[in-house]
């Protein structure tokens, strides 16, 4: 049994399908890097460190709300809580950049911005940012995403954006 | 492989059959709950109207569906289905059969102690347990257990192989034991993560001896093992596609040296990917995500390579039974068995599975599904049919094996499986669609003031297909009880269907028979992948979270 030669004895259309996978692997990879570094859609990359119990020392969340930081760009600095967003809601001119920063008071909450790439795991003593440009006026509701409580089914607010 | 078989005492016979005992009846408490969330959706509030009082809310509900289904079945199957793998694999009983059973009981009593809480809606956190939620301590507590017991089966494991490689130096491990081996290795690796979240951080917080925790850190610790944990599930029902299915459909399997090379892929790359579940993370860098990204990117190939062998050996079973052409095949296979239909079944759905699951590591493409009922819809296709669907095909012959008795009512269980793959393609294909259009998870979706208009159909169809899965669910559960029952016993003993390779085993490369190297490997990789992360976020933590209890 021993001297019996050794080998993976890789059947010929095996080699095929592993260099396909292979290949194909590295295409997609390839596409959400392109995707990623040369379109901008980005993911939520760390900002600040909060106090969860004392919002208001941090200074940015001592007034949630919006901030205008130049024409058409604004910031927009929103307290997740149990089972409300503050504020429940901010109005923009369409064209408008809005870069989103948002915290919790208490347990972990989501924030998914309806039909836009926003979409961020709201995680207490963290700050998560994404930035969207509303080009269309509309209403967008933001939804709570994460389980956080009996009352997360009714935990969302609304961008609305007037032409 | 006839003379030189092993067969099971009937003492070893029970203790395997107990594991599927508690894994069927956590099953049959936890599949309850699914599809009254399902129906939820499409407007159905069983909760409101029947459930109450005794079971408290739709999370008290959600809360035990998670635990029991992919906790609790899983992990008492599994178990059990290794603990056979093992002693029929290297044909000789476990060395130190009493450390075994001191697993299996440390499971169970852990499962009791974390269900009484459960019950009593003092943990509805659901089974990711995201603090700063805080459950009742016994709730962690009995979590642990379970989790410890497992490691403890597991040791029996490595002490009984051992024993048989010393006293068989030169043969190369059984598959069907080495892949049992690498798969609880694997997990041992893996638990590490939610031991660290457990006992460093949610026991003692629980209890009151610590004060604060810091949220993000407790996420990473859980998803080094919340990934991980999936391929724990999947990699007994890969052993059975690898090593059973062909053998149950007529054939052999295809490539021994392939389906070694793949497990050592999967012990190597199933741990260092947990970012991929934190992408949207406020406190992960984004490089980091992405290295995971490429991680997970690299644990799909070996799923690849499992495809192949299982298609291939199916493929040569079919022949084997006089299919002609292409596709004949397919045809030839045997449909009306509900052991292998089940597979066939899980594995077609897997497929889908698969594409979802690529699309879900793809990095910023996450924006658009994370924490939507995409997610459910994917992993219902994982580990509720790919995983699921084989355990119950398994444990078709795997109990006449068992008790020495008839499967009760065979026709019942091809049934059964049909139902579980139609009411699943339904359910799953509408909790897809809807999540694309925004539909968050874990939330009931008939009380929120949001939902727009065109979902009312998709919803609809979540929950028929949920209670399509219902029916499927208990009829499951009654052919397993009247195969307990029945007092028809089997004319011979069932040998089990273990597969041959199409090459000798001995053949297979020596190098796929050492451990050192991949367990080695499996370390760098890990502290390539999480030891910066690790040392910054524990070096930087602020413990500032109290507990809420928020249900």
């Amino acid at each position: 049994m021993a001297n019996k030669h050794e080998s993976m004895h890789i059947d010929p259309y095996e080699k095929t399908w592993i260099i396909v996978s292979i290949l194909m692997l590295i295409v997609f990879f390839g596409a959400v890097t392109v995707a990623g570094l040369s379109f901008g859609v980005r993911v939520p990359d760390p900002v600040q460190r909060v106090n969860p119990n004392d919002l208001a020392a941090s200074g940015t969340f001592a007034e949630p709300g919006l901030k205008e930081v130049a024409p058409k760009r604004y910031e927009a600095y929103i307290v997740a809580q149990t089972w409300s967003f503050n504020p429940r809601e901010i109005q923009v001119p369409a064209g408008s950049i809005v870069k989103f920063y948002v915290t919790s008071k208490d347990v972990q909450h989501g924030f998914k911005l309806q039909n836009t790439n926003v979409n961020m795991q709201i995680v207490p003593g963290q700050v998560s940012s994404l930035a969207v440009k509303f080009d269309k006026p509309g209403e967008y509701d933001f939804i709570c995403t994460e389980y956080c409580g009996i009352g997360h089914a009714a935990m969302y607010g609304k961008v609305i954006v007037v032409p | 492989m006839t003379a030189n078989v092993y067969q099971l005492t009937a003492k070893e016979k029970r203790f395997i059959g107990w594991h599927f005992i508690v894994a069927v009846a956590a099953l049959s408490i936890g599949s309850l709950f699914g599809p009254f969330q399902a129906m939820e959706h499409a407007g159905w509030d069983f909760y409101e109207k029947f459930l109450n009082p005794i079971f408290h809310s739709y999370y008290e509900g959600l809360t035990l569906h998670g635990v029991l289904n992919a906790l609790i079945w899983t992990t008492f199957f599994i178990t059990g289905f290794m603990t056979f793998l093992m002693i029929y694999g290297l044909k000789r009983p476990l060395r130190y059969p009493k450390l075994n059973a001191l697993g299996f009981w440390m499971m169970v009593v852990g499962l009791v102690i974390a269900s009484i809480p459960i019950l009593l809606n003092e943990a509805s956190v659901l089974y990711t347990f995201y603090p700063p939620m805080k459950a009742h301590w016994a709730f962690y507590v009995g979590v642990t257990l379970v989790v410890v017991g497992s490691w403890i089966e597991g040791y029996g494991f490595y002490l009984t192989y051992y024993k048989w490689r010393k006293e068989n130096p030169k043969t190369r491990t059984p598959i069907i034991a080495f892949m049992a081996l690498v798969t609880m290795v694997m997990w041992q690796i893996a638990t590490l993560g939610a031991a660290a979240e457990l006992l460093v951080d949610l026991i003692p917080w629980s209890l009151g001896l610590r004060q604060g925790l810091d949220p993000q850190l407790d996420r990473t610790y859980f998803w080094w093992t919340g990934h991980p944990l999936v391929y724990f599930w999947l990699l007994p029902a890969y052993i059975s596609w690898y090593a059973f299915l062909p053998r149950q459909a007529g054939g052999k399997l295809f490539s021994d040296s392939l389906a070694r090379f793949s497990f050592w892929l999967f012990l190597l790359l199933s741990v260092p990917v947990g970012f991929h579940h934190q992408y949207v993370d406020p406190g992960v860098p984004e490089g980091w995500k992405m290295v995971h990204s490429l991680l997970t990117y690299s644990v799909f190939f070996p799923s690849m390579i499992t495809a192949f062998t299982v298609v291939a050996s199916l493929e040569n079973a079919g022949r084997a039974r006089g299919g002609k052409g292409l596709l004949g095949w397919i045809a030839k296979l045997p449909w009306n068995d509900p052991s292998v239909l089940a597979q066939l079944l899980a594995g077609i759905l897997y497929f889908f599975g698969g594409i979802g699951g690529l699309i879900n590591a793809s990095y910023n493409i996450n924006l658009v599904v994370h924490n939507t009922s995409w997610v459910p819809g994917h992993f219902h296709l994982t580990v509720s049919t790919a995983v699921t669907l084989t355990f119950m095909g398994i444990l078709y012959w795997m109990v006449p094996y068992l008790t020495g008795k008839e499967l009760w009512c065979k026709k019942c269980a091809v049934i059964q499986v049909w139902l579980w793959f139609i009411g699943m393609t339904i359910f799953s294909n509408a909790m897809h669609v809807v999540g694309l259009l925004g539909a968050p998870r874990r939330t009931p979706l008939g009380q929120a003031p949001y939902i727009p208009e065109e979902w009312a159909g998709h919803l609809l169809r979540v929950g028929i297909g949920g209670f399509i899965l219902l029916i499927s669910v208990y009829l499951f559960i009654a052919i397993m009880i009247g195969s307990l029952v029945t007092k028809k016993k089997l004319s011979e003993e069932l040998e089990p269907p273990v597969a041959d390779s199409l090459l000798d085993p001995q053949t297979t490369p020596r190098w796929l028979d050492h451990w050192a190297p991949w367990l080695i490997g499996a370390t760098i990789l890990l502290i390539i992948a999480y030891g910066p992360q690790l040392i910054y976020q524990i070096g930087t933590a602020q413990f500032t979270s109290p507990g809420f209890r928020v249900w």
